[in-house]
């Protein structure tokens, strides 16, 4: 069985497993990463969303063979660690406005959030509501005007 | 012409109510649920004839079946000062586990973040209270709650008074901590076990007055948001129980198709990480080490089908058979000059599926099991499940765990029979989950209806209104189904069935409009049905308030004044005033654009809506990828009256869902049936409300205490959202819609999945699409 290294978290991990498998399916099955969620696994729903090598990504759509050595797979879990702090900002944005409802979907919103404030913010400005359009992620508990009220005041806060 | 019924704040009385401190080793106290519970009924000042479901609803029967229920709910205090209490409902994202923990906080004097609130598992004594539904939660247990908090709070002053050597009267309780008049202070970590006792005592306790609320009707946040933010609140799929693997099922092409054969078990059962394939009643079974080798391997089962029951069946035949089955409207002879308003809507099937898709963990031995599922029936669930495996119900245990959405879905326990019946067929156990597509497909959708309102009119006065709503059967799960039968001699409707009963305590006309009659008629086919976040309103009422704007436009009234004529209760007039007044209603809008009001009365609450939408082609053709644009809701207002809302955050979060849903169901959001199987299978397909289709001006407001008792909430928005919405479509274009939703006859905007293999393969394009 092919044996896969990357750096989850932080931390480089090794795991044993077919090429093919989604990453989303290697992390909740075989690492025991819960972070990320299954709402589709067609690259739709947008719950597994997690962050490699600082971009958002599927990972319901990344076979395992396409991660390499040196990638970074941040989930939600790994989130606070990349600005250093107990709490990514957006997390704490999403507490401040009580964002979630069942929560099934926040971990991929905020992946996603951070995700596009970053995106916008290299091309040199802030979030419009052109980019809010481009947010695909599925809120079935429909707390979708939450989330822009969250993302606004936090996009300047990292 | 309206009344007043209940407007008035009514003071929690100062009666004394029965609480036990238990024997243990810390302080644990307990008071029976269902005690005192039942809020003092509005009275009936309705003129005209008032229907069933204004004198009795379904949640009083909700809560009048709970009465019966000797049993116990308990609250302990650990030695570390903070209270524990395991919730016997279930917690799906309505916010329940935060509201129970704001009642304990305030009634126990102790800070909202020492209150932990977890899910019980299925207590079969408590017969029918356990059971999650029609919103009737916080309306059942709002007093037992509160009374074992205080009980815990009396024996907590009486045990430090003791140890401080001070009457009782002397001592008092702040912030978890209490004080002796002198200064000195013992915490509640300090008391837990001294309070203890050692035999079980009843004592007599008062509850606060609700103008010594400090923590009731305060918005608080979410006891569990920091778990949901972090990716540490644990659903089904993220509970870790030893050796359970993941596990699908290979369902079959149509609804309710039959397994004949399966010609590559063995092969299939070869296939890297797989260890185990099994034809199970649903399908062929398969367990492996992730589940995307539990997808390869559904997608590489070669099965021979037996047709399913609706192979046949397409919207038109339902449609068809819908309107055979419609029961005329038989109106008395009227006055010269009465004119009438008769019309007939249409309302599609429509997926309640979460996006948690159904799931559960089973690990089913010879003599036991055990399940890990959000049920929000667990005690049924537990009783179907052994009878299925054979085994007795005390050899079953169901864990409640945190769900990720219901909307109806978790009334049911389907995922939990079929994961019990595959870890059975495997002899090892399970973590059973759906695909989204089966979700779609196989899941349960609520049901395609029709109805026909008819309204009379003359000189100025709305003299009859008639509604015929004929629906595909709706399943009400059997938690459900059981209070009713067990309650159906106390309710004030006799000889009906089932749903006919629900129906009737569920629909109310909130105005005076003559003699009204609203009746159902169900069409029982072989359809996997159930609630959506709401059984009937949504539809029964957004038909009626369509008719009232076209009852207002006859007669030539504003739709804002007609309404408010016609109301029949106060609370719903001052919903109604509050969101034309914040809405501004009846300001000059843009042509292509409009306006709609609508009013919802239900569960002993009351709300109104207001929206403004667009149909300009510009907003209508908008672009964006593998999406549903059309109208858009620019803006929506609500107010919203349940008596008493524990935690008016949480309130408004339900507000916002529900608008959000109101606006999926009338513009975006169905399945299509066509050759036995729904056409959707997937969240590209199935058009719930996204980013784009949200309002981006949202305001909710929540009225001041009225009643004084929690009215339920979960579901109320819905209704007034979608009739909202479908008023002001109908004013912007100037044609009223009578298909839901809207965009239903349109060419499908996807093209569908295929049915075999059943469930399509994860693309491996991630990277290239990363951001
Ligand atoms: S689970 Fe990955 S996009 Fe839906
Ligand atoms: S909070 Fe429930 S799906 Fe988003």
């Amino acid at each position: 069985m092919p044996s896969h290294t990357f750096v989850l978290n932080g931390q480089q991990v090794t795991v044993d497993v077919e090429d093919d498998v989604r990453l989303l399916w290697v992390l909740r099955d075989l690492l025991g990463v819960t972070g990320p969620k299954y709402g589709c696994g067609l690259g739709v729903c947008q719950a597994c969303t997690s962050h490699i090598n600082g971009k958002a990504v599927n990972i319901c759509c990344v076979p395992v063979s396409d991660v390499q050595p040196t990638d970074e797979v941040t989930t939600i879990e790994g989130l606070p660690a990349t600005v250093g702090q107990e709490l990514h900002p957006m997390q704490q944005a999403w507490l401040d406005m009580d964002v979630p409802q069942c929560g099934y979907c926040q971990p991929g919103q905020i992946m996603a959030a951070v995700a596009k404030v970053l995106q916008a913010r290299a091309a040199g400005r802030q979030l419009g509501d052109a980019d809010f359009d481009q947010i695909r992620n599925i809120c079935r508990c429909g707390t979708y005007h939450r989330i822009r009220e969250a993302i606004l005041p936090a996009q300047t806060k990292f | 012409m309206s009344t007043a019924s209940g407007q008035q704040p009514t003071e929690v009385s100062r009666r004394r109510f029965l609480g036990y401190v238990l024997a243990a080793s810390t302080l644990t106290v307990a008071a029976q649920l269902g005690e005192g519970a039942v809020a003092p009924r509005a009275e009936a000042a309705v003129p005209g004839v008032p229907e069933p479901a204004d004198l009795y609803d379904l949640n009083d029967m909700l809560t009048d079946a709970t009465l019966a229920t000797a049993s116990l709910i308990t609250i302990t205090l650990n030695p570390d000062g903070t209270a524990s209490f395991a919730l016997p409902r279930t917690e799906v994202g309505q916010g329940i586990t935060t509201s129970t923990a704001m009642l304990i906080a305030e009634e126990l004097d102790l800070p909202l973040d020492k209150v932990q609130v977890s899910l019980a598992d299925a207590r079969p004594e408590l017969v029918f209270n356990q059971l999650t539904g029609g919103s009737n939660t916080t309306i059942s247990t709002y007093t037992p709650v509160r009374v074992a908090a205080a009980t815990a709070k009396q024996r907590l002053l009486e045990a430090a008074a003791t140890e401080l050597g001070v009457p009782l009267s002397a001592v008092s309780a702040l912030q978890g901590v209490i004080t002796a008049p002198d200064g000195r202070s013992l915490s509640y970590a300090e008391l837990a076990v001294k309070a203890a006792s050692l035999t079980t005592l009843q004592v007599s306790v008062t509850l606060k007055p609700a103008s010594a609320f400090s923590v009731i009707g305060t918005p608080q946040n979410r006891i569990d948001a920091l778990d949901a933010v972090t990716g540490r609140k644990q659903f089904a799929m993220d509970v870790h129980v030893a050796g359970a693997m993941p596990a699908m099922i290979c369902r079959p092409p149509t609804i309710n198709g039959t397994v004949v054969s399966v010609q590559n078990q063995g092969v299939v059962q070869a296939m890297p990480g797989i260890t185990d394939v099994a034809v199970v009643s649903t399908g062929v079974a398969v367990r492996g080490r992730t589940f995307g080798q539990c997808i390869d391997a559904v997608r590489a089962l070669q099965v021979t089908w037996g047709p399913g029951s609706e192979d046949a069946a397409t919207d038109a035949t339902v449609l068809a058979e819908l309107r055979a089955a419609e029961n005329p409207i038989v109106t008395p002879p009227l006055p010269l000059l009465t004119e009438a308003i008769d019309a007939r809507f249409t309302f599609h099937f429509a997926s309640n599926s979460a996006l948690e898709s159904n799931c559960a963990v089973a690990d089913v031995r010879s003599d036991s099991a055990e399940i890990w599922a959000s049920v929000k029936a667990p005690i049924t669930a537990q009783e179907e499940i052994a009878a299925q495996l054979g085994l007795p119900v005390g050899a079953v245990t169901v864990h409640v765990t945190q769900g990720g959405g219901s909307f109806g879905r978790k009334l049911f326990h389907d995922a939990a029979l079929e994961a019990a019946e595959v870890s059975k067929a495997m002899g090892k156990p399970v973590r059973l989950m759906w695909h989204r597509t089966d979700d779609f497909r196989h899941g349960r959708a609520h049901p395609m209806s029709i109805s026909r309102v008819r309204a009379t009119y003359s000189l100025g006065q709305v003299l009859t209104l008639d509604q015929r709503h004929t629906s595909v059967a709706t399943e009400f799960g059997h938690g459900l189904g059981e209070i009713i039968t067990s309650t159906a001699a106390k309710l004030p409707v006799g000889g009906l069935t089932l749903s006919e009963t629900i129906f009737s305590l569920t629909q109310q006309t909130p105005y005076d409009f003559g003699v009204t009659t609203q009746l159902l008629t169900e069409v029982d086919n072989g359809f996997h049905t159930g609630s959506m976040r709401n059984i009937y309103s949504p539809n029964v009422r957004c038909a009626q308030e369509l008719i009232v704007d076209q009852l207002a436009k006859a007669m030539g009234q504003d739709p804002y004044h007609f309404r408010r004529n016609f109301l029949k209760d106060q609370r719903a007039v001052a919903v109604l005033d509050k969101v034309a007044q914040v809405g501004h209603w009846g300001r000059t809008m843009a042509p292509g654009t409009a306006q709609g009001i609508a009013i919802h009365p239900e569960y002993h609450g009351f709300v109104a809506v207001l929206v403004e939408i667009d149909c300009t082609p510009a907003t209508v053709n908008r672009q964006i990828p593998d999406a549903v644009t059309g109208p858009r809701v620019t803006k929506a207002v609500c107010a919203v009256d349940v008596g008493l809302a524990v935690n008016p955050k949480g309130l408004e979060a339900q507000m916002m869902g529900g608008i959000m849903d109101g606006i999926a169901v009338t513009l975006t959001s169905s399945l299509h049936l066509n050759g036995g199987y729904f056409q959707e299978g997937s969240w590209d397909n199935y058009f719930y409300t996204r980013q784009w289709n949200t309002p981006p001006e949202l305001d909710v407001i929540v009225m001041p205490p009225t009643t004084g008792t929690p009215g339920g909430a979960g579901e109320l928005a819905v209704a007034g959202a979608m009739a909202a919405v479908a008023c002001a479509y109908g004013r912007a274009t100037g044609t009223m819609p009578t298909t839901f939703p809207i965009n239903h006859d349109a060419p499908l905007a996807f093209t569908p999945l295929p049915t075999v293999p059943p469930i399509p393969q994860s693309p491996t394009d991630g990277l290239s699409r990363a951001y």
